[in-house]
């Protein structure tokens, strides 16, 4: 009884101070394959992933992955992550870029972990969505592949999507 | 058409490729197209380009002249002019680079003006090829059967470095123009979409003008499969892209807005390189 009782203390406790438990965040996560491919020249990938709105217009963007080299010179192939570029990418200010961006990735399982109410996804709103993944490789080929969501899901969600030559399997999961 | 070209008897032939050189641009099917390829349209960050102009039949090949540079005027998005550098006149094409330094887009256009005579003087048929500046001085003013052409054609192509900027009337001769979200910006084309253009003449609504396309590669397939379409009252018309690729598009007008008296028509001429990107 009194072990109860202390259970029940603290959430009461913070209830009269005016605050509650912190319910559990709500989170986006990503997992993309990048395939390992038998080519003579291989470059890793640059890649990008955003969501867009059901007007093609972007929500937020939760990633670009490139090689910036010297000078910046590596930003000039952001473009070839065509569609990116074309809702999104032109329209940045480097320091927004420089936000985003990280590494290449590498062969394997490429995890992005996303918490709703924090940079990049500072909010979602409910409603129709499209998770975007662009991959561009030097002296490679070009995928996009959409993963259509809505959100927020009524409980823990994923959802599978495939590219064909320069990503491999894609799963989103949705938790409330 | 390019077994005809073969066939011209060789002094019509130069003729052509010199008035084309002057930007007497004749009808697509008696002479040749005068065009501009840009290496590249759409770039994410300042950096050079390289641009070829061509005067011939084919799209986008070199086989007949190089395009005269003399009038090549590249507009910055702040409106300053960029200076060619590295001009090349070879014996099939011209070619130039830009230093592509300001985010938005650049205007790249060859703008020819000419005034064509025919006249006896002295019993002999005479004829004269300048500017409208020179006609007064060089025509003589006792020529009999004076018969003058006058001529504006703008040749030109878009190539834009970041986020589009908008592409403002000129007010001389036929344009494209893009402001706003109700017409497409030149440097935003993707196979599949529908494109909407507004041509202008004089900064006018250019009404009701045949307006063809026409993809590159003509070389490789058997038909042309050109777009055929023609501007509303408004000067405006949309273009669903077939596929992905170089398009030459050209439109032209007769009107009596002549600079020089003794002519009475004025041919007005616009083409323009446009690059559309797959999906």
């Amino acid at each position: 009884m009194q072990a109860s009782f202390r259970f029940l203390a603290l959430p009461l406790l913070l209830a009269g101070l005016g605050t509650t438990l912190p319910a559990a965040a709500a989170e986006l996560n990503v997992e993309i394959d990048i395939p390992r491919l038998d080519v003579a020249e291989y470059h890793k990938p640059y890649l990008a992933v955003w969501i867009e709105k059901a007007d093609q217009s972007v929500a937020a963007n939760l990633t670009v992955r490139y090689s910036p080299k010297k000078n910046n010179e590596g930003t000039k192939w952001l473009k070839d992550l065509r569609q990116w570029w074309r809702r999104s990418g032109r329209e940045l200010e480097q320091a927004q870029l420089d936000a985003l961006a990280g590494a290449t990735p590498a062969v394997g399982a490429f995890k992005l972990r996303t918490t709703v109410g924090k940079a990049p996804l500072t909010s979602l709103p409910p409603g129709e969505y499209k998770l975007g993944v662009e991959a561009a490789r030097e002296s490679g080929g070009r995928e996009l592949v959409y993963l259509p969501f809505q959100w927020p899901p009524k409980q823990t969600q994923q959802l599978n999507a495939k590219g064909e030559h320069e990503l491999g399997g894609i799963s989103l999961e949705l938790k409330p | 058409m390019t077994l005809r070209s073969l066939t011209l008897r060789p002094l019509k032939l130069a003729a052509l490729i010199a008035l084309g050189g002057l930007g007497l641009h004749l009808s697509p099917a008696s002479a040749h197209s005068l065009w501009l390829q840009p290496s590249s349209t759409i770039l994410a960050k300042a950096q050079w380009i390289t641009v070829d102009a061509a005067v011939s039949n084919d799209f986008f090949f070199y086989s007949a002249a190089p395009l005269a540079l003399d009038n090549l005027t590249v507009t910055a998005p702040d409106g300053s002019t960029l200076a060619p550098e590295n001009l090349l006149k070879g014996k099939l094409r011209s070619v130039f680079d830009l230093n592509l330094s300001q985010a938005g887009t650049y205007r790249i256009a060859v703008v020819n003006s000419g005034v064509m005579a025919s006249y006896k003087l002295n019993g002999e048929m005479k004829r004269w090829r300048g500017t409208a500046e020179s006609f007064a001085k060089e025509v003589p003013a006792d020529a009999e059967e004076l018969k003058v052409n006058e001529s504006l054609g703008r040749i030109e192509t878009f190539a834009t470095v970041g986020k589009p900027s908008p592409v403002k009337a000129i007010s001389k001769g036929l344009e494209l123009v893009q402001i706003g979200a109700k017409t497409s910006h030149p440097n935003d084309l993707v196979a599949g979409e529908a494109a909407s253009f507004r041509l202008l003449l004089d900064g006018k609504p250019a009404a009701n003008l045949a307006v063809t396309l026409v993809r590159g590669g003509t070389r490789y397939r058997n038909q042309l499969n050109e777009i055929k379409t023609s501007s509303d009252g408004d000067g405006k018309f949309s273009v669903t892209w077939p596929e992905a690729g170089l398009y030459f598009l050209e439109a032209e007008t007769k009107d009596g807005k002549t600079s020089v008296s003794a002519a009475k028509e004025r041919r007005v001429t616009y083409a323009a390189t446009l690059e559309v990107l797959p999906q």
